[in-house]
C-alpha cells in the first residue's frame, strides 16, 4: 500500500497531523476531547452514517494551504474530509455555538423530556448535549408531537416520541444483521421509526440498535424500568461466545447482573458489537468471566461530579405550590453509590454493599 | 424571439412527422458528426445556464463529469417540476415532447450515457404516456435505441414516475429515488457528477435546460450566447400566475422589463379589476417575495429586467432571484402572512424529515404564523420567527432548509407592518386585509 500524506489540521487553535481521508471531526477526535464537536447521528463504525443532525456544524476559517479560501457555510465535520493547512473553529467560532443553539433547540422542541421516567437517562447523548450547548428554557409553545409507543418484537421497545431521527439503528440492520426489517416511514416531523408490517426485530446481532442509539427512543427490554444506570456498577466482562467477541460491560448492583450491553470507548461508541444470547440471555454472574470494574469517561452523570458547580434551573414548584417541595429522596443520604467523593473505579471487582459500608468504617 | 416555443402552435407538433417536417431533429443529425467534447464546447460558449432555479452554468457543470474507464455515465432529466408557481416544464413536455427527447439524444451524446432517464412527478399522470410515446416515435424512426443515424451510439431514454414528493426534485433525492429507494438528499460531497445513480458519474438537468441544447446546437453556442444581456443568454420560459389578467407560459427575452411584462398587453396585461400590484415572486415559491416598489425598480431606482443579474440587483435586501421562472403576483386584496403561511405549511409538508433544522423548523414556522393569522399572535412571535428562520438557512444537508426560510425572511423583511398589524388588530385582521400600503404600485388600473 502506497503511504498516505499526512495533512496538518488546526481545530480550535490545536493543531493535528492526520492521514488524507480523515474526517474533521475524527481529527478533532483526535486534537482532544476539548475541541471535538458533538456528534448525535455520526457513527464512526456505521457506513455512511452522518450529516443529519447537524450538531457537528464547524466553521472553515482557512480552506487548505492551496486554497486559503474560507467555506462560506458551516460545513458538517463528519462528513467533511480535511485538507492539508485548514483551520477549523469549533468552540471558538460565534456562528458556530449559535448554530448548535439552534440545532439542539430544534431537537428538543418535540422531544417529550420524560427524562425522569426514561431509561436512557444518565447515558443519553441528547441529555449531553442540551446541558453542554443548549438553552435552559424552550421558546416552543404548542403541542409536542407524540407517537404511540411501539413494541419490536419481545426484547426491544420503541418510544418513537423521544425519538431524533439519526437513522443509526437502521443502518445497523442493514449493515450488521441479515436482512433490516425496519425503516423509516413517512417524511417531515412525521418520519418515524418503523418495523415492516409488525414484524418484529429477531435477527442475530439487531439488540445493537440498543447501543448506536443516543437518546431513549430503542431500549432493552429485559431490564427496561429496572434500575437507573448510576446506581449500577459497570464491570469489564467476557465469556466464550461462539456467535460474537463475547467482550461486554455488566451492569451490576451486587451480585446482580442487571443488562449487559457492549464496550463504549469514550465517545460512547460501540468498541465490539455483541450477540443477542450475550445481551438478552446471559444475566447470571456465573456466565461470565468478570476482568474488572469500568470506566465511564463520557460526559454523563454516570462519571460522577461532571457537572458539579453548574447553576441550576430556577426551581418553579415551590412558586406553584407555595411552600418547599418535600423531598421523598435525596439520592445522595440514600445510595453512597452516589457519593461525591466515591471513586468506583477504584472498588475491586463488582461493588456489594459491604464494599461501602467497610470504607465507610475505615474513613471514621 | 421565440426559440423553444417557435412551433409550439402548429398542429400535430405533438407527434413526430409534424416535428420532423418543421425542422425537427436537424440537431441529432449535426450534433452526431461532432465529437462529444466539441459539443460540450459549444454549450460553454452559448452561455448556458440551468433553468432549474440556480442558474448554474451548464457547460461548466458537463465539463465536470467524471470520466472513469470502463464506468458507465448518466444523463437523468430532472422533471420533477413541482416548485409552486412553476409549470413551464409541463408545457414543453405536453406540447413539444420532441424537442425535449431531441435535446435528450444531443446531451447524452456529448456526456456518454448511453442510458438516459427522465424522472417526472407522480402529479404529472398523463405526462408520461406522451412521452414514451415520442420516444416510440423517435425509435421507429431511428434515432433511439441502437446504432442511432449509422453513428454507431446507442441510446435508450426510460421516463420513472415520481410518487409525489417536491423534495425528489432536489438531485441527490431524485438519484436516491430513481434507484427505488427513499427520497432522502445525499450529503454531498461526493457530487453527482462523481457519484450520481448507482454510484456513477451523472448529470441531472432540468427540462427547459436540456432542450435548449436544441437551439444551440441548431445555430451554435456563439450565436446563442449573442442573444440576452450580460451572463444571462438566450430566452427563458416564464410561467406566469396569480392576479393578472393573461397568465400562462411566456418564453421571453432577457432585455424585458418586469414591467412590461406584467403591464403590457402583449404579455400578461395587467392586474385583474383594477386592482393595484402589491407584491410579487417572481421565481416560484422558494425566492424571496418583493413588494412592489422594489419588484419594477431596484434600490438604486433603476428599472429592473426579467433576467438573472438584475432580478437578483440588491442581494435579498433589496432584490430577489429568477430562479426556475414560477413568477407569482399578488394584487392588493391578498394577505402577504396568510400566503407565508401556506408556503410554510407546504415546506413543512415536504420536508424529508432528515435533518433536524428542517424537519423541527418548518413545522415550527408555520405554528407561529398560524397564531400570527389567525388573530392569536404576539408580537414577539415575529422576533421570534426571524430567529428559527436565521437558525434553517444554511444549516441544511439540501437547498429546502434555505428554500424554506427565505420566503418567511423576506415577508418579515419587507412586510414586518402587517405582521404588526395581525397582533396589534386581530379581530379586524380575521375580517379585511391590511389594505394599500406605501410598497403598493400607486397606478391606477382601468377596470375593463
Amino acid at each position: 500500500m502506497a503511504e498516505q500524506p499526512l495533512f496538518k489540521v488546526t481545530i480550535d487553535n490545536v493543531t493535528v497531523e492526520v492521514p488524507a481521508g480523515t474526517t474533521i471531526l475524527q481529527a478533532a477526535r483526535k486534537a482532544g476531547p476539548e475541541v471535538a464537536p458533538p456528534a448525535m447521528c455520526y457513527y464512526s463504525k456505521l457506513e455512511g452514517s452522518g450529516g443529519k443532525c447537524r450538531t457537528c456544524l464547524v466553521e472553515v476559517s482557512k480552506g487548505s494551504d492551496r486554497d486559503p479560501r474560507p467555506m462560506p457555510k458551516l460545513v458538517a465535520s463528519c462528513r467533511t474530509t480535511v485538507m492539508d493547512g485548514m483551520e477549523v473553529k469549533n468552540l471558538t467560532s460565534e456562528r458556530v455555538v449559535d448554530a448548535r443553539k439552534g440545532v439542539v433547540e430544534f431537537l428538543l422542541i418535540n422531544h417529550p423530556l420524560d427524562c425522569p421516567i426514561c431509561d436512557q437517562a444518565g447515558e443519553c447523548h441528547l441529555q449531553d448535549l442540551s446541558y453542554n450547548h443548549g438553552a435552559s428554557g424552550t421558546r416552543y409553545e404548542f403541542q409536542r408531537r407524540t407517537f404511540e409507543k411501539h413494541s419490536l418484537g419481545d426484547k426491544i421497545q420503541l418510544h418513537m416520541t423521544r425519538c431524533i431521527l439519526c437513522y443509526r439503528c437502521v443502518m445497523v440492520a442493514d449493515q450488521l444483521t441479515g436482512q433490516r426489517e425496519h425503516g423509516v416511514l413517512e417524511r417531515g416531523e412525521r418520519a418515524e421509526i418503523s418495523d415492516y408490517l409488525e414484524k418484529s426485530l429477531d435477527k442475530e446481532f439487531i439488540g445493537n440498535v440498543i447501543d448506536v442509539c443516543p437518546v431513549g427512543a430503542l431500549t432493552d427490554k429485559t431490564f427496561r424500568f429496572k434500575n437507573r444506570v448510576w446506581f449500577l456498577k459497570p464491570l469489564n466482562a467476557h465469556r466464550d461466545c461462539p456467535t460474537c467477541s463475547g467482550k461486554v460491560t455488566l451492569w451490576n448492583r451486587g451480585d446482580e447482573v442487571f443488562r449487559v450491553t457492549a464496550r463504549k470507548d469514550q465517545w460512547g461508541e460501540v468498541e465490539d458489537w455483541i450477540c443477542n444470547e450475550c445481551r438478552f440471555d446471559k444475566k447470571k454472574t456465573s456466565d461470565w468471566v468478570i476482568e474488572g470494574p469500568r470506566e465511564i469517561s463520557r460526559h454523563s452523570v454516570i462519571s460522577q461530579n461532571k457537572y458539579i458547580g453548574m447553576v441550576k434551573p430556577k426551581e418553579t414548584i415551590d412558586e406553584v405550590i407555595g411552600k418547599e417541595p418535600r423531598l421523598f429522596l435525596d439520592i445522595h443520604d440514600v445510595s453512597q453509590v452516589n457519593e461525591k467523593d466515591r471513586d468506583l473505579s477504584l472498588i475491586e471487582g463488582p461493588a456489594h454493599s459491604t464494599d461501602f459500608k467497610e470504607k465507610d468504617e475505615k474513613k471514621q | 424571439m421565440k426559440l423553444l416555443l417557435e412551433n409550439a402552435h402548429i398542429e400535430g407538433i405533438r407527434y413526430f412527422e409534424a416535428y420532423r417536417k418543421n425542422g425537427g431533429y436537424r440537431s441529432v443529425e449535426k450534433a452526431l458528426k461532432m465529437t462529444p467534447d466539441e459539443i460540450v464546447e459549444e454549450v460553454k460558449k452559448s452561455g448556458l445556464r440551468g433553468r432549474g432555479g440556480a442558474g448554474f452554468p451548464t457547460g461548466l457543470k458537463w465539463s465536470f463529469l467524471a470520466k472513469p474507464e470502463g464506468v458507465p455515465r448518466h444523463l437523468v432529466c430532472n422533471a420533477d417540476e413541482s416548485e409552486p408557481g412553476t409549470f413551464k416544464d409541463r408545457y414543453l413536455m405536453e406540447f413539444l415532447p420532441h424537442l425535449l427527447i431531441e435535446g435528450l439524444i444531443v446531451s447524452s451524446f456529448a456526456l456518454g450515457s448511453n442510458a438516459t432517464y427522465i424522472y417526472i412527478r407522480g402529479e404529472y399522470a398523463w405526462i408520461p404516456d406522451i412521452l414514451e410515446q415520442a420516444i416510440q416515435e423517435a425509435k421507429n424512426n431511428g434515432f433511439l435505441g441502437k446504432n442511432i443515424l449509422g453513428t454507431g451510439f446507442d441510446l435508450e431514454i426510460y421516463v420513472h414516475r415520481g410518487a409525489g414528493a417536491y423534495i425528489c426534485g432536489e438531485e441527490t433525492a431524485l438519484i436516491e429515488s430513481l434507484e427505488g429507494k427513499r427520497g432522502n438528499p445525499r450529503i454531498k460531497p461526493p457530487f453527482p457528477a462523481v457519484q450520481g445513480v448507482w454510484m456513477r458519474p451523472t448529470v441531472v438537468n432540468n427540462v427547459e435546460t436540456l432542450a435548449t441544447i436544441v437551439p444551440i446546437i441548431n445555430m451554435g453556442g456563439e450565436a446563442y450566447g449573442n442573444i440576452g444581456v450580460g451572463k444571462s443568454t438566450g430566452t427563458k420560459l416564464i410561467s406566469a400566475c396569480g392576479n393578472l389578467n393573461k397568465p400562462g407560459v411566456y418564453e421571453i427575452p432577457f432585455d424585458l422589463s418586469v414591467e412590461d411584462f406584467i403591464y403590457s398587453d402583449e404579455w400578461c396585461g395587467g392586474i385583474p379589476n383594477g386592482k393595484r400590484l402589491k407584491a410579487c415572486i417572481p421565481g416560484g415559491s422558494s425566492v424571496p417575495i418583493v413588494p412592489a416598489n422594489l419588484l419594477l425598480k431596484t434600490a438604486k431606482g433603476e428599472t429592473r429586467y426579467m433576467n438573472y443579474e438584475s432580478l437578483s440587483d440588491g442581494g435579498f435586501q433589496t432584490g430577489t432571484m429568477l430562479g426556475s421562472g414560477g413568477f407569482i403576483v399578488l394584487d392588493e386584496d391578498q394577505c402577504v402572512v396568510k400566503h407565508t403561511m401556506t408556503l410554510a405549511h407546504f415546506y413543512m409538508h415536504e420536508s424529508c424529515g432528515q435533518c433536524s433544522p428542517c424537519r423541527e423548523g418548518t413545522g415550527w414556522m408555520w405554528r407561529i404564523l398560524k397564531n400570527i393569522e389567525n388573530g392569536k399572535g404576539k408580537m414577539e412571535d415575529i422576533d421570534l420567527l426571524w430567529d428559527v428562520q436565521r437558525r434553517i438557512e444554511g444549516n441544511t444537508i439540501c437547498p429546502l432548509g434555505d428554500a424554506a426560510a427565505w420566503p418567511v425572511a423576506a415577508a418579515i423583511r419587507h412586510f414586518r407592518d402587517e405582521f404588526e398589524w395581525h397582533v396589534l388588530n386581530p379581530e379586524e385582521a380575521q375580517q379585511r386585509n391590511y389594505g394599500i400600503a406605501h410598497y403598493a404600485d400607486p397606478r391606477e388600473v382601468p377596470v375593463a
